[in-house]
């Protein structure tokens, strides 16, 4: 155990966490010339695109240090907010992490928050600064940054060059002699916590875990302590480049198992596994089932793929447990699935490998929280849609999720930082200088604020200098009310929102306005209206086409007629019929383009 | 029963809105006559049908040809084809080519109709427009043709000119019906990509009229045009019963055409063609002993459409019995559906057995049309 270092890199995104991920591989020669490809960590292509680590991993390394070969176990973590519980187990697993920071970009919020994470987990925090080669690197700046930060020697940060490989020997040497190896007992009860899972359509799913107290073999029987259930450990083994099947694995080792196990939810990010007849007396502390926050109507373009849409989602499942749907009907949509996500991004990935894995396009309708629902009965419902709200006359109180979103900006753009996240309803509960234009802070506002469009305006306020992260919080007591649209008179359910009540007169123009533009002009006028139960609070209307004809059809050119009004046909068929009017797909987005 | 197209694609001047094909210089203007012959005999076994109902000479600037070369290609093909015994031949011409003798030739050599490229009385709109014809001589081309023995003259006319107004919209109006004028084919302009006109507009230096100009501006041409006999038959097109265009009828009827020269588009019922966009590479064609027309077979689907489309331009409109027992009863219920929705905004109206766009509304017809087709 003595010779075993696990350890993790903690970077905001386009620091060079992959980049350094892949020096280490090729400085220890666990990377061959020949398996050599960039970026070995981050496997799936729209990971790759998105510049950003999904689905975390975990590599074996082995490094000859004066004498001695130690075990360098490097557990990769996903590089968004939407997967930080996933992050907290992945830091739970390890004994050491390397903090990393563009020379040029500094310190961000992201980078924070994971390193609190890491401090609370009693890592050695191992800082290094990126980049170096780089001629907009400040690197003396950006040493000051995180000496105010960790309160650390200046000489115990390490400046590298991920690209050049400068500084990488340093950073191996350091993570042998600064982080210590792990403690636990190969003899005990086995405890390993399980920190990740992918699936493998041969193999079924395949658990990564890091063990804490005892030793898993080849063949035993384990049992998974929060879900209770039993399997055979068919095989176990060490995750090289690939998968290297060995006989066990002992406390303070990091490794894989498989037991047949088909459905992802049956696998959850930090259970504990144990042996079935000599059992652990307690699971490993911080297990959470990790509920999706977000909600959203997932609708196929085309009708007729409804089932295609089911089965492409079940597929996703399989290797994305965090992803939750059950079929849902819209009276303008037709038949489709709320779908429920970690957060926006999520959100998005789930998207994107819709339309890219499955060939699925889908039309998303406005996201949501999930809102907790106190009847006057008594019960607490959950909602997920909007028009799942109860009668208001049921309703005793609703609450919200809460998040504690934490942000970095400077002086120039703080005051308007602050503006906009108390416009969310945000309270700031905490305000920090890092260094003298760098200030942290800490904000509790409803989660709901930030599912629309608080990132971008974050960004765009701040001029791309403000950075964010956020956790849930808990909930408090909102004063909601459901927010329809009319169109000619015919309400659509899917564009229906929940929002507090002083929003909502502001919100329901902007959204009558928005959708004014999205509908295109058709032979009458098509009245918008935004209502709150039978009250009217804002409406605008779509003037009729009164010309539509190019009338020339001329010297028997009949062929070019029909494209374009086989075009135009095209167009309307994408439109979902609400009534008599046609509304463009888009519409049902109208809420996230509001500015 | 068949018709017959003729490209004539030369223009002495290219107006600023025009995107039909023609060439400002005359190459191959000498030979066109002959190349055309050519053409006929490389093609003349397309039709599937005769006898032919209409000739009909377009351009470009038909008008720039000489009587003798005209009567050649007509010969040509009255000695290729059978010709029905009461023929419709018409012949585009440019107000300014036209004087007594000429007009006594082309009615000598067999033209029965004259169709006259106005586009409006008013000079200034002329010079917009960058015609090279003044009002004056527009007028007196329709009163010498009609003195000379043509009794059925077409006009055309742009309406929703930019420069232009309401007040001389109506009074060009008010102009070709005092005019001895059996027919009129109007259009609203249309900025074509490429044109210099369309180049204004894209700058922001021509600002395309207000919507409720153009409508106004085409009620005011179905109103005035009914109130002096002319049906509005036709989106663009406005006859005196007994006058509409039995060539461009031929269009909305699925009635099988020949296209000869560059450009020209052709018609068998069962598919569509159309010749090379260029002089050179036409002429290249001809000289080889291929007409290389591009060639487009309709399937079931296009067939639907193209008879959705061309009907609904027209008062005939769509027959949905012919379209149960042609296409089946699923597309005839899709229609019906279709139909229904119109109906109820009062746009299409049912005539006889079959639904046509009324006349006044033709003015939105692109939508309603594209909503009819099947995909
Ligand atoms: N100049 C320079 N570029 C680097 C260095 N390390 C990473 N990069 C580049 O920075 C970008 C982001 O790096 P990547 O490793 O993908 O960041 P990640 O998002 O943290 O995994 C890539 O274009 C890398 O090539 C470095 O040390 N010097
Ligand atoms: S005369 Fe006719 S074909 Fe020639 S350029 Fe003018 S509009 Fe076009």
């Amino acid at each position: 155990m003595n010779t075993i270092r696990n350890f993790c890199i903690i970077a905001h995104i386009d620091h060079g966490k992959s980049t350094l991920a892949d020096r280490l591989l090729e400085f220890t020669q666990t990377l061959t010339d020949k398996e050599k490809h960039e970026q070995v960590l981050d496997s799936m292509d729209l990971e790759r695109e998105k510049g950003i680590t999904i689905k975390s991993h975990a590599i074996q390394m082995d490094y000859l240090y004066n004498g001695t070969t130690y075990t360098l176990n490097l557990i990769d973590t996903p590089g968004h907010v939407d997967f930080s519980y996933e992050v907290s187990r992945a830091i739970a697993s390890c004994e050491g992490a390397l903090l990393v920071v563009d020379a040029s970009q500094g310190i961000q919020a992201q980078t924070i928050s994971n390193l609190y994470l890491a401090i609370g987990h009693d890592l050695e925090i191992i800082p290094i600064v990126n980049k170096i080669d780089m001629d907009a690197a400040k690197v003396e700046d950006v040493k000051d940054q995180i000496v105010d930060l960790l309160g650390c020697r200046r000489d115990d940060i390490i400046a590298a060059s991920a690209k050049t490989g400068v500084g990488v020997d340093a950073i191996l040497e350091a993570i042998i002699n600064r982080i210590p190896p792990p403690v636990g007992d190969p003899n005990a009860p086995l405890q390993a916590l399980i920190f990740d899972s992918v699936f493998n359509s041969f193999r079924g799913i395949i658990a990564y875990f890091k063990v804490f107290n005892g030793t898993l073999r080849k063949g035993d029987m384990v049992k998974f302590f929060n879900t209770n259930r039993e399997y055979d450990a068919d095989e176990v083994g060490i995750l090289r480049l690939k998968m290297v099947p060995k006989d066990s694995i002992s406390a303070g080792d990091v490794g894989y198992i498989i037991s047949g196990i088909k459905d992802s939810s049956e696998v959850k990010v930090g259970d504990t596994i144990t042996h079935v007849d000599r059992p652990c007396d307690k699971g490993i502390a911080g297990f959470e089932d990790v509920k999706p926050m977000v909600f959203a109507g997932l609708y196929p373009v085309e009708a007729d793929d409804y089932e295609d849409l089911r089965a492409s989602l079940e597929k996703l499942k399989l290797n994305d447990a965090s992803l939750t749907y059950e079929p849902e009907s819209s009276l303008a949509l037709g038949f489709g699935f709320r779908c429920g996500f970690l957060g926006l991004l999520h959100m998005e990935i789930v998207q994107e490998r819709l339309y890219r894995e499955f060939d699925m396009d889908v039309i998303t309708t406005v996201p949501n929280v999930s809102y907790s629902v106190y009847t006057t009965k008594g019960e607490v419902i959950d909602i997920h849609n909007p028009s799942g709200l109860p009668a208001p006359t049921l309703i005793d109180r609703i609450e919200e999720p809460t998040i504690r979103a934490q942000i970095i900006t400077n002086n120039e753009s703080l005051g308007s930082v602050i503006k906009l996240c108390i416009d969310k309803r945000g309270v700031l509960k905490n305000q920090v200088f890092l260094t003298t234009n760098r200030i942290e802070l800490t904000f509790i506002m409803p989660l709901s604020e930030i599912v629309f469009d608080f990132y971008d305006k974050l960004k765009s306020i701040s001029r791309g200098y403000a950075s964010l992260d956020y956790h849930i919080e808990g909930h408090q007591v909102a004063n909601l009310v459901r927010l329809d649209i009319l169109l000619n008179g015919e309400m659509v359910d899917a564009l229906s929102t929940l929002i507090h009540r002083d929003y909502a007169y502001n919100f329901g123009r902007r959204m009558c306005e928005k959708l004014k533009e999205l509908i295109p002009r058709q032979q009458f006028d098509i009245a918008i209206q935004a209502a709150i139960g039978a009250k009217i609070i804002a409406r605008e209307t779509v003037k009729a086409l009164r010309k539509d004809v190019t009338a020339k059809c001329y010297g028997g050119d009949i062929t070019r007629k029909r494209k374009l009004l086989e075009k135009q046909k095209k167009g309307k068929k994408r439109m979902r019929q609400i009534g008599s009017v046609e509304v463009p797909q888009q519409a049902f987005l109208a809420v996230l383009k509001m500015d | 029963m068949s018709g017959i197209y003729i490209h004539v694609p030369y223009c002495k001047r290219k107006c600023h809105y025009c995107d039909f094909f023609s060439v400002e210089d005359a190459r191959g203007m000498n030979e066109f006559a002959n190349l055309i012959l050519e053409e006929l005999r490389l093609r003349k076994d397309y039709l599937p049908t005769e006898p032919i109902e209409t000739v009909y000479f377009g351009g470009g600037t038909p008008s720039l040809l000489t009587a003798d070369r005209i009567a050649t290609m007509l010969n040509g093909i009255a000695k290729t084809f059978s010709i029905s015994p009461l023929p419709e031949i018409t012949l585009e011409a440019n107000p300014d080519d036209l004087n007594p003798g000429y007009i006594r030739s082309l009615l000598d050599i067999g033209f029965n109709r004259l169709s006259l490229g106005v586009q409006s009385f008013d000079d200034n709109d002329l010079q917009q427009l960058g015609r090279r014809h003044n009002a004056k001589q527009a007028t007196n081309a329709v009163d010498m043709a009609s003195q000379l023995g043509f009794n059925n003259i077409s006009i055309d006319l742009i309406y929703g000119l930019p420069y232009s107004s309401t007040n001389v919209w109506e009074s060009n109006l008010r102009k070709a019906f005092r005019l001895p004028i059996q027919h009129l084919s109007c259009y609203h302009i249309i900025y074509e990509e490429g044109t210099p006109l369309q180049r204004k507009v894209f700058m922001g230096r021509v600002t395309p009229v207000d919507e409720a100009v153009s409508v106004e501006q085409f009620d005011l041409l179905h109103d005035l045009a009914s109130q002096n006999g002319f049906i509005h038959y036709e989106i663009s097109n406005l006859g005196k019963e007994g006058y509409f265009s039995r060539h461009n009828t031929a269009y909305w009827k699925q009635i099988p055409y020949l296209g000869l020269g560059p450009s020209a588009h052709s018609y068998n019922k069962t598919s569509r063609a159309w010749n090379p966009r260029s002089v050179d590479a036409w002429i290249n064609a001809i000289k080889k002993g291929s007409i290389e027309a591009e060639n487009e077979l309709l399937s079931e689907k296009d067939i639907l459409n193209e008879y959705l489309l061309t009907s609904l331009r027209t008062i005939w409109g769509i027959d949905n019995g012919y379209i149960a027992g042609t296409f089946g009863i699923d597309q005839a219920n899709r229609i019906e559906r279709v139909a229904n929705k119109y109906m109820q905004l009062e746009i299409l109206e049912k005539c006889d057995s079959n639904y046509r766009i009324k006349p006044k509304k033709f003015i939105v017809s692109d939508g309603v049309i594209a909503d009819f087709l099947t995909e």
